[in-house]
């Protein structure tokens, strides 16, 4: 019966060993910023000002408020919240229903003074691990930001000697056009007839491709903005494009305000609409912060080489996808010692995250690959960016992957933390068809705040 | 391997005509996909037509007139507890015995079976929990015509006519049910086979037997039909080294307009007639993408059936667990309501009357005719043949979070971290079949799920558990325990030739333990022990999924039915089967804890008695609205015939729901008796919280609403354990002299007093519930409002609403501190909810004890009566006997149609009394007594003055 008498803290509330605070006196549940409303002796006034009661129907384990604000340290209202103290570590609001269930919910132990769960204090513990946790995340993300820096600098390096090194290929390449071109006037004669078909075809792909190098770009320039952005403010400003100069208009080593001015049309600062207006102002001679990924190419061949077939074949041969498909339901079979094609009844995916080497280039696909051989799956090709409002870099979304049998497209979520490596963490399924990965890269890593960020410590003293 | 290879082409052939089969099944031959998509409803070509199944053709092309049956009255033998007399089939003369029983509780039993039978006709063992008491018959009058025998009950008597043989049932002048009157009684005596050139297969020639011979000798010769020795169906064929053995026999019903019952079919609660179609079909099947409103058989089968009339109910239960077709006729079935008014203006003579005739393809007839004469009583008289309902841990009526599958133990973890997070209780998270390894049950995937106890341990920490899948195809892998010691002590299935039967399931071959066999039952029940099935712990309960048992290369998706269960063939046994593996499972749970602990086993497949046993649901359903509505005639019509915890997969187990319908499938689940989430692996994820705020709080508010209830659902399960009443009612069983109750089924009782019109369509600005009872009032139990019973009443609606109402005159416990799972509410206080009837009276009873041992059994509990009448509110002890102690006490009590006191006093057992604060709300006529305080195990009085 213990349950109908109501509780008031005792005056002093000894927390734990070594530790010993001096709690105010105020009603179990109720958090320091209210303690004012509940006036011991004066009828309390629920909260949302609906009626008052007398105080000693306050925590008497009956719901007299509609607001459940009369029983702050009970769980005798349905939408009440119980106010931990936690000392040592943050304090924090529980629904009511979760005191006395006989599960321990805050560190404190508080919330479970009478249903007998044998809670510990973790408070201290908890506090240091967390305070442990942020360091060492402080720590990466200065890391991490040092990392950018060195990456910038190296991705400049690279783009020199790639210059340098495609005037030897260029030459390469006229040595061996000439040979094609006479190569190629033996082969039309013979394919005459074939070539007026092709060429339709093409076309058709052309412009196809035409549209996807325009969402290319597109993405290109979100990303470019972003890095641009050094401030993250939403806009790119003069300074912000000052410390790229390989933008600078007549290429006169001195790239001024005003030149930077003019590339952004006029104006101090764009947004990213605005900065779309001038995209090709800058587009041509920008050099991204971030070019190498260990994990995966960034850069694709130059498209003017290349065959219209591999990169984007399944969307143009949907019956070759189907093929693929079977193919790799083949490798998705579990057991090795038995007939292949009795397997075809199995129908399930395996345990893939042990059967698959998984892709990631950013800005471009996804793709899962059987470890065993096997061809590829496309699980998406580059979207957008998907996070929430906030922070709307910090998710990338690919889609339009292979089609699933009866189900969605494959799609691809890629969550992107700061670290001291490019490296994709974790990949997984949650939902069929529905792949999830963790990546993490200095790119990622903003330029840390001055001062280290400890945890915020309401010790409430 | 040439076998098997053959065997498997043959399926891919299979695949590729019909379509379907299981999803997965067919989901690896992809290019399938083409003939795939697009179609949505069953391949009805792949599961058998009457005129498929040759003795269903046979049988119904028999049709009504005078019986060649004749009841040989000199050979009668009356004893105290039975009447035997034999029949003669004059066209063959062949000779049946007929066995007469009267039971105890107004249940009389007719056994027909061949007198001397080449070989033992199956009789279906082990449904019954014991050999039924009977009590004397009496002879009341006898000539050359017939007999008369009296039943004992009122002027209730039976008439056994000799020529033609026919049995009438009658009570005063008044005849309640004919057997063989439409001269359908057709028993296909075993015989040799004649035309032995017709038979491709030699080594298949049976044994002859002289004595055998002879009897058949005299026999007249009879016209070998088609399919009687043997029969194919697509590529599968049925060798029938018995031949035929069907039996068949006729019911007529004289007044009776409704039948209801024999499930599962996906079709409305009260029966249609089948002479334009095919009769309903009882062969327990694993139905792929299963269609609704049609006869066709599913997972389950309970072979009894109800008859009402607003006079009387009745049942009749054919204990045959082979495949069972029914047919039924109405002579009042195609008139219209016009004609049926012209026929009473008219005074037309004729009486309607619905004719029922029972096929079955083996075994003998062995019938129950229970005669009521009220609901309840029939309920009564089958629970005492086939038992209650187990009564169930309290935790298993909470909600259950399932999907195909939960990917891995992280997944497991941020599942239930996302129900803390959004402040929605549930009891169970389950694992379907991907967390095993390969699909050897017993086992986990070593990847995903490393270490079960672990998580099971994380779970258990939240006071909250978990359910793994355990299917009874046996994966064939030597390396495979479980398999080895199946084989090993010769428990599989075998095939005709006598080799282990071997099928395709999940994991690629399968054998089938036989399960008919008590000591398989008894050795796969220790395989759950805890030191047996490894990684389990004792919050660790059990699904039986696939247990028809699904056979993907097999004749409808099932065994072959000449595989071999020791002497009888799977012919004779198969409805059993999913009976036996949930009964062997429950058994095995009850044991690993030392008898001490109540199981809780989910199954797909079932039979009569299945409720013993555990909780059933309604199979692979859709994200379709028609699929939500139809779960309400499914689960009622399991419940009467015994099974009550019933429920369907709620937001469909294939497709994606729209958020509406999902949002009403858990308005609608909240309600059911087994409250379960489900989704196939390719749906996307749907777990309440991610479909945006408003939807997340929509479906906390209906799973909370159940929660609440929680000690009316225990009380109502505690009440159909001891009496075999349905917990979810059709409005028809408490209101039997109402004819606007007959056929509904978009509402629905919980218990008596909670009446239940959840929206089942989509888009709808409201409902029209029938409100039934014509001096009764229902209470919204949202509002309070007040409402008069017999009448329909149009509830506006908005997505919030679980239109319910309370019965005037019920007084229902609640818990409304509802936390994160039912264990955390264990001693909270109590609710009483009392809603006074015009009388201004009102009763109902609450019930208390551990909530998951055995220990009722052993008067470890509280039971109470309570209620309300002259202005005093009491509880008085129900089981003075049996001993409890709960923490838990009454919190309010809110009576509804009350009126205001002037002072309230609470009166406790030891004489003290004292005042109780009250709020009166004039406007609704609601009285809310405030802490009243005592304990909920005491004896009180509350006084209003």
């Amino acid at each position: 019966m213990s349950s109908r008498f109501h509780q008031l803290l005792p005056m002093l509330l000894l927390l734990s060993v070594g530790v010993s605070a001096v709690e105010v006196q105020r009603p179990r549940g109720v958090p320091l910023s209210k303690r004012q409303f509940y006036e011991e002796g004066k009828p309390f006034t629920c909260l949302d000002g609906s009626h008052s009661i007398p105080f000693d129907r306050v925590n008497d384990d009956y719901c007299d408020c509609q607001d459940g604000s009369d029983e702050p340290g009970t769980a005798a209202c349905p939408n009440g919240s119980f106010h931990c103290t936690n000392a040592g570590f943050r304090p924090a609001f529980i629904p009511s229903s979760r005191i006395n269930d006989g599960i321990c919910d805050c560190c404190d132990t508080t919330d479970e003074y009478n249903s007998g769960a044998a809670c510990q204090n973790t408070c201290r513990e908890m506090g240091h691990k967390e305070r442990e946790s942020l360091q060492k995340m402080a720590e990466i993300a200065k890391e991490g930001f040092v990392l950018k820096q060195q990456l910038i600098q190296e991705a400049k390096r690279g783009i020199e000697d790639k210059k340098a090194k495609l005037v030897d290929v260029q030459v390469v390449k006229k040595d061996l056009e000439e040979k094609v071109e006479a190569l190629r006037t033996v082969k039309e004669t013979a394919e005459q007839p074939e070539k007026e078909a092709k060429e339709r075809h093409l076309k058709a792909w052309e412009d196809q491709k035409a549209l996807i190098r325009m969402e290319k770009d597109k993405a290109r320039m979100a990303v470019v903005f972003l890095e641009l952005d050094d401030d993250a403010d939403g806009l790119v400003s003069v300074s912000e494009l000052l410390s790229h100069s390989e933008l600078d208009p007549d290429s006169d080593a001195s790239f001024t305000e005003a030149e930077a001015q003019g590339l952004l049309g006029g104006v101090d600062k764009v947004d990213t609409e605005a900065f779309e207006a001038v995209w090709n102002n800058l587009k041509e001679k920008y050099v991204s912060e971030v070019t190498t990924y260990t994990a995966a190419p960034v850069e694709t061949p130059p498209e003017e080489v290349r065959e219209p077939a591999s990169d984007n074949e399944s969307e143009q041969y949907p019956e070759d996808d189907v093929q693929e498909d079977e193919e790799e339901e083949d490798e998705e079979d579990e057991d090795d010692d038995q007939d292949d094609a009795d397997y075809k009844v199995n129908p399930l995916i395996p345990s893939f995250a042990f059967r698959y080497i998984y892709r990631l280039c950013p800005f471009n696909r996804v793709s899962q690959k059987p470890k065993y051989g096997g061809s590829e799956t496309n699980l998406g090709t580059w979207g957008k960016w998907a996070g929430p409002e906030e922070n709307v870099y910090s998710m990338m979304k690919y889609e339009h992957g292979t089609g699933c049998w009866q189900g969605p497209n494959r799609s691809t979520t890629v969550k992107l933390t700061c670290g001291k490596e490019t490296v994709v963490t974790s990949t997984s399924e949650p939902s069929r068809c529905e792949y999830l990965m963790e990546f993490t890269s200095p790119a990622i890593c903003g330029e840390p705040p001055s001062r280290d960020s400890e945890p915020r410590d309401h010790e409430e003293l | 391997m040439v076998d098997s290879l053959r065997r498997l082409s043959g399926a891919a052939f299979q695949l590729k005509r019909a379509k379907s089969v299981r999803p997965m099944a067919s989901a690896l031959v992809l290019w399938l996909a083409v003939y795939l998509s697009g179609t949505w409803a069953v391949d009805k070509g792949n599961f058998k037509t009457c005129d498929q199944s040759s003795f269903c053709k046979r049988q119904r092309a028999l049709k009504p007139g005078e019986s060649p049956y004749r009841a040989l009255l000199e050979t009668m033998e009356l004893t105290n507890t039975r009447l035997t007399l034999q029949l003669i089939n004059d066209n063959n003369k062949v000779h049946l015995l007929l066995e007469l029983y009267r039971l105890q509780g107004n249940i009389t039993r007719v056994k027909i079976n061949e007198l001397k039978p080449l070989k033992p006709r199956y009789e279906v063992p082990d449904v019954l929990i014991r050999e039924p008491p009977t009590e004397p018959l009496s002879l009341l009058s006898q000539d050359e015509n017939g007999v008369v025998l009296s039943l004992g009950v009122e002027s209730q008597r039976v008439i056994i006519s000799a020529r033609p043989f026919r049995l009438d049932i009658v009570e005063g002048h008044e005849v309640l049910m004919s057997l063989n009157s439409r001269g359908l009684l057709a028993f296909e005596h075993l015989r040799m086979r004649k035309d032995t050139q017709a038979d491709p297969e030699p080594e298949k020639k049976e044994e002859a037997d002289p004595d055998n011979q002879a009897e058949t000798a005299k026999e007249e010769e009879e016209k070998v039909e088609e399919g009687m020795w043997e029969e194919t169906f697509k590529s599968h064929s049925d060798g029938k080294p018995n031949g035929p053995s069907s039996v068949s026999l006729d019911f007529s019903l004289p007044g009776v307009e409704h039948v209801y019952g024999i499930p599962e079919h996906a079709d409305t609660l009260r029966l249609k007639t089948t002479d334009n179609g095919d009769p309903y079909r009882l062969y327990n099947l694993d139905v792929f993408q299963y269609e609704l409103y049609n006869p066709m058989a599913l997972y389950g089968a309970v072979p009894v059936m109800l008859a009402h009339h607003a006079q009387r109910t009745t049942g009749v239960f054919w204990l045959n667990a082979a495949e069972t077709w029914v047919d039924i006729s109405s002579n009042t079935a195609g008139k219209t309501v016009f004609g049926k008014m012209l026929d009473y203006v008219q005074g037309s003579s004729e009486t309607p009357q619905t004719d029922v005739r029972w096929i079955s393809e083996s075994g003998i007839i062995d019938v129950f005719i229970m005669l009521g004469p009220t609901p309840k009583d029939v309920f009564s008289q089958y629970a005492s043949l086939t038992g209650t309902q187990s009564f169930p841990p309290l935790t298993s009526l909470g909600y259950h979070q399932c999907r195909w599958n939960y990917n891995d133990q992280e997944d497991v973890q941020s599942v239930d971290a996302g129900f803390d997070e959004h402040d929605i209780p549930y009891d169970f998270i389950w694992l379907d079949i991907e967390h095993t390894d390969g699909k050897r049950y017993f086992t986990w995937d070593p990847h995903k799920f490393a270490t079960p106890k672990e998580m099971l341990q994380g779970i258990m920490d939240k006071k909250r558990k978990m359910v793994a899948i355990v299917d009874p195809h046996i994966k064939v892998d030597s390396n495979y325990k479980i398999h080895n010691e199946i084989r090993s002590r010769g428990f599989y299935i075998k095939n005709k030739d006598g080799g282990d039967y071997e099928g395709w399931c999940w994991p690629g071959s399968a054998g089938y333990p036989d399960f008919t066999r008590a000591d398989m039952r008894a050795w796969w029940a220790s395989m759950f022990a805890y030191d047996q099935y490894e990684g389990s712990m004792e919050n660790l309960y059990t699904w039986n999924d696939m247990n028809e048992p699904s056979v993907f290369n097999g004749p409808e998706v099932t065994m072959h039915k000449d595989a071999m269960h020791g002497d009888w063939e799977h012919r004779d046994v198969h409805n059993l089967y999913g009976f036996y593996v949930q009964m062997a499972t429950a058994e095995g749970l009850i044991q690993r804890s030392g008898g001490v602990e109540r199981p809780f086993v989910l199954t797909r497949a079932f039979f009569a008695g299945s409720q013993r046993y555990g909780a059933v649901w309604t199979g692979d359903n859709a994200a379709e609205w028609d699929h939500l509505k139809i779960s309400i005639p499914m689960c009622l019509s399991l419940g009467l015939v015994g099974i009550s915890f019933c429920g369907a997969d709620v937001g469909g187990f294939f497709k994606s729901p729209s958020t509406e319908l999902l949002v009403r499938w858990y308005q609608t689940g909240a309600y059911q008796p087994f409250f379960r989430a489900h989704a196939h692996l390719d749906t996307p994820r749907r777990e309440p919280w991610l479909f945006g705020p408003e939807n997340t709080a929509l479906i906390r508010d209906a799973v909370r609403q159940r929660y609440t209830l929680m000690p009316y659902w225990y009380l109502q399960f505690y009440q159909a354990h001891h009496t075999g009443q349905p917990v979810m009612r059709p409005l028809w069983v408490e209101y039997p002299q109402d004819p606007a109750t007959f056929a509904l089924d978009d509402e629905f009782l919980i218990g008596r007093d909670l009446l239940v019109h959840p929206v089942t369509e989509e888009g709808v600005r409201g409902v029209t519930a029938y409100l039934p009872g014509k001096d009764e009032v229902w209470f919204d139990v949202h509002t309070f409002q007040k409402h008069n019973g017999a009448q329909n009443l149009y509830i506006p609606v908005t997505i919030s609403s679980i239109p319910v109402f309370q019965r005037g005159g019920s007084i229902i416990p609640r818990k409304l501190r509802v936390r994160r799972s039912s264990s955390c509410m264990e001693h909270d206080p109590y609710s009483l909810y009392v809603a006074l009837n015009p009388q201004r009276t009102a009763e109902g009873e609450l019930y208390i004890d551990d909530g998951h041992t055995f220990n009722y059994e052993k008067k470890e509990f509280v039971h109470r009566r309570l209620s309300f009448a002259n202005n005093l509110l009491s509880s008085v002890d129900l089981a003075p006997d049996a001993q409890f102690t709960t923490h838990s006490w009454i919190e309010r009590i809110i009576i509804l149609g009350a009126s205001k006191p002037s002072k309230v006093t609470l009166k406790t057992a030891d004489g003290q009394e004292s005042h109780i604060d009250f709020e009166f709300d004039a406007s609704m006529s609601v009285l809310t007594l405030r802490k009243p305080g005592m304990n909920s195990g005491a004896d009180w009085t509350v006084m209003l003055q």
